[in-house]
């Protein structure tokens, strides 16, 4: 078994139940199996593609635009102040 | 006359000449959803009192002698594009509660020619999966056999045009999330070429695959849509600085002498008899339409799904970071932020999602990422250069776009490979980058529709929108209706 559910779990900021590491395991490793696949691949001269455009540094003008309301961008949050998000304390 | 049965440009005729209202179409619309759709199950929101006002300003354009091109137009969305002001969800139920703040370019676009949004559609959690079982929320049912799924993600967008409980939809296409529905309800459904259209309020799940696309009961309606979705948007830095022509410009021209690709490796022993029958057909009916079939070879072809999930993963593992009960969303208890944020992530997201969020934090991470994240972008040059070899050769290439036809719900859902496999044939598309269309092109002899998928060069759309309405032309197959 390559994947350590457990650890990758947690790198991946979810916990995961008993149940799912046995669900999970089997089927993350068997995923895994199948993309070795690539490994049949000479690819020692072959450049990585991150992305199909040939565009790089995008740049535009500093033109200050409207933005979105605090207020607005403050509505969906589970939980907030009049100005900033609020979570559970992290400092004791 | 059974008005929401209508595409796009007969429905604008109707209103232009003020034979039909903009609120009767809307009205017929409405009716036939509430006839169908506890059957079909295809939206999550029905904003019926916007979309009234909605038909009210058109109906005060089309009044006025001003009618926009989609004044009155009742169109459905995928529900992961932002609409300002109406629930946008994914099919997550980590974001059940999300309003958006902001409407999306492709919205706006539509918007601005006078469409009215008549519902969210249901898609697999995140987009990720082929058949909507992945929905947070529940499955979409096909409308030729409601025992069996509508192909996915975009499996509501699609089954909502093939039920006529809209005019035509939007849906997102990363694997082939367009292409698959639309051949698995008989519709037809366009992947634009990557930075064509912009993703700006698409919410992201890969973001060098994702692209926006049009589901529609015709040819001529998606050349329609995509001149009002198409062209470079500031505020989507990866949308091409690419003209836009007129896409339904070249409708009607003959295909004489155009040269169609049958990559053999798409055509493989063992493969589904009907699907390679009515593939093989098509190309027929092509070539005595004056194209000259020609044989090419892909033959990375059998490398395309690993190097998807390994890099589609890795990408999502990265964009659905920003899902931690902060901003936006759901949130869980816990007894402190970590805590806070593995729960809310725990029970936010949906078994599917966290195997692809594993999946890529794996491939990303540190002593890995050489060996699967790296190696699957070396992969990927080397699929993008089977097309770019294919097409010095070949105008456009013809294949089928799924390998079966509709499945039965359930039949791959506890085998997350299988279900992998059901995309085949689209994915590679979307590695390269090129524009992709899958058009009906025949029926199994269970009555299940088939579909043709055409694929072009880098920003050219216009070819295979015009090999696809020639064929759609000569061909009875797009006039089917399921039995509802």
């Amino acid at each position: 078994m390559k994947i350590s559910v457990e650890h990758i779990a947690k790198l991946a900021r979810l916990s995961v139940s008993e149940e799912e590491k046995e669900l999970f395991g089997p089927q993350l490793n068997g995923i895994l199996s199948y993309m070795e696949k690539l490994d049949e691949l000479n690819t020692k001269d072959v450049g990585p593609t991150s992305h199909v455009l040939s565009l790089s540094n995008v740049m535009r003008d500093d033109m200050p635009g409207n933005s979105i309301p605090r207020e607005d961008a403050l509505l969906n949050a589970p939980d907030h102040t009049d100005k900033f998000y609020r979570v559970p304390k992290i400092i004791e | 006359m059974d008005l929401y049965k209508l595409g796009i440009s007969e429905a604008k005729k109707l209103l232009d000449k003020k034979e039909v209202s903009a609120q009767e179409l809307l009205d017929s619309i409405y009716k036939r959803i509430d006839t169908v759709e506890d059957r079909v199950k295809a939206f999550i929101t029905l904003p019926k009192e916007k979309a009234y006002a909605m038909a009210e300003a058109s109906r005060q354009a089309i009044d006025a002698g001003k009618p926009s091109s989609l004044s009155g137009i009742p169109i459905a969305i995928k529900d992961n594009m932002c609409t300002k002001g109406i629930r946008t969800t994914c099919s997550s139920k980590i974001l059940s509660n999300f309003i958006p703040p902001y409407e999306s370019t492709v919205t706006s676009k539509l918007g601005a020619q006078g469409y009215i949004l008549i519902g969210k559609t249901n898609l697999d959690e995140f987009a990720m999966g082929s058949s909507t079982e992945n929905s947070g929320f529940f499955t979409t049912k096909n409308p030729w056999d409601l025992e069996r799924i509508p192909g996915g993600s975009s499996g509501g967008s699609a089954a909502a045009v093939a039920a006529d409980e809209c005019i035509a939809a939007l849906g997102s296409d990363t694997g082939g999330s367009i292409r698959q529905p639309a051949s698995l309800c008989g519709v037809v459904g366009l992947k634009p070429t990557y930075g064509r259209v912009s993703r700006f309020g698409l919410v992201a799940f890969a973001s060098s695959l994702d692209q926006i696309g049009t589901i529609t009961k015709n040819v001529k309606d998606s050349a329609i849509l995509m001149n009002i979705i198409s062209g470079k948007d500031p505020f989507d830095s990866t949308s091409a600085p690419v003209a836009v022509p007129d896409f339904a410009k070249n409708l009607g021209q003959d295909i004489k002498g155009l040269k169609i690709g049958i990559p053999k490796e798409y055509f493989i022993r063992g493969m589904d008899k009907e699907i390679e029958k009515s593939a093989r057909d098509a190309v027929k009916k092509l070539e005595s339409l004056g194209a000259i079939p020609v044989e090419i070879s892909l033959p990375h072809t059998e490398y395309a799904v690993a190097t998807y999930y390994v890099l589609a993963t890795s990408e999502a593992s990265s964009n659905l970071a920003r899902y931690d009960g902060v901003k936006y969303g759901f949130r869980a208890e816990g007894k402190d932020l970590m805590d806070m944020y593995m729960n809310t992530r725990a029970q936010g997201f949906g078994a599917e999602v966290k195997r692809r969020i594993m999946l890529g934090t794996f491939t990303l991470s540190s002593g890995y990422y050489d060996a699967y994240y790296k190696k699957g972008q070396q992969a990927r040059t080397l699929i993008k250069q089977d097309f770019e070899t294919a097409f010095n050769q070949v105008d456009v290439i013809a294949t089928p776009t799924s390998p079966t036809a509709a499945f039965k719900a359930g039949e791959k859902s506890s085998d997350p490979l299988q279900m992998y496999l059901s995309d085949i044939f689209t994915i590679s598309v979307n590695l390269a980058g090129i524009p992709g269309i899958s058009i009906p092109c025949g029926f199994t002899s269970n009555n299940l529709p088939i579909g043709l998928q055409i694929i072009g060069k880098h920003f050219d759309e216009e070819t295979i929108l015009k090999v696809s309405y020639a064929y759609e032309q000569s061909t009875e197959w797009h006039k089917r209706k399921p039995n509802l």
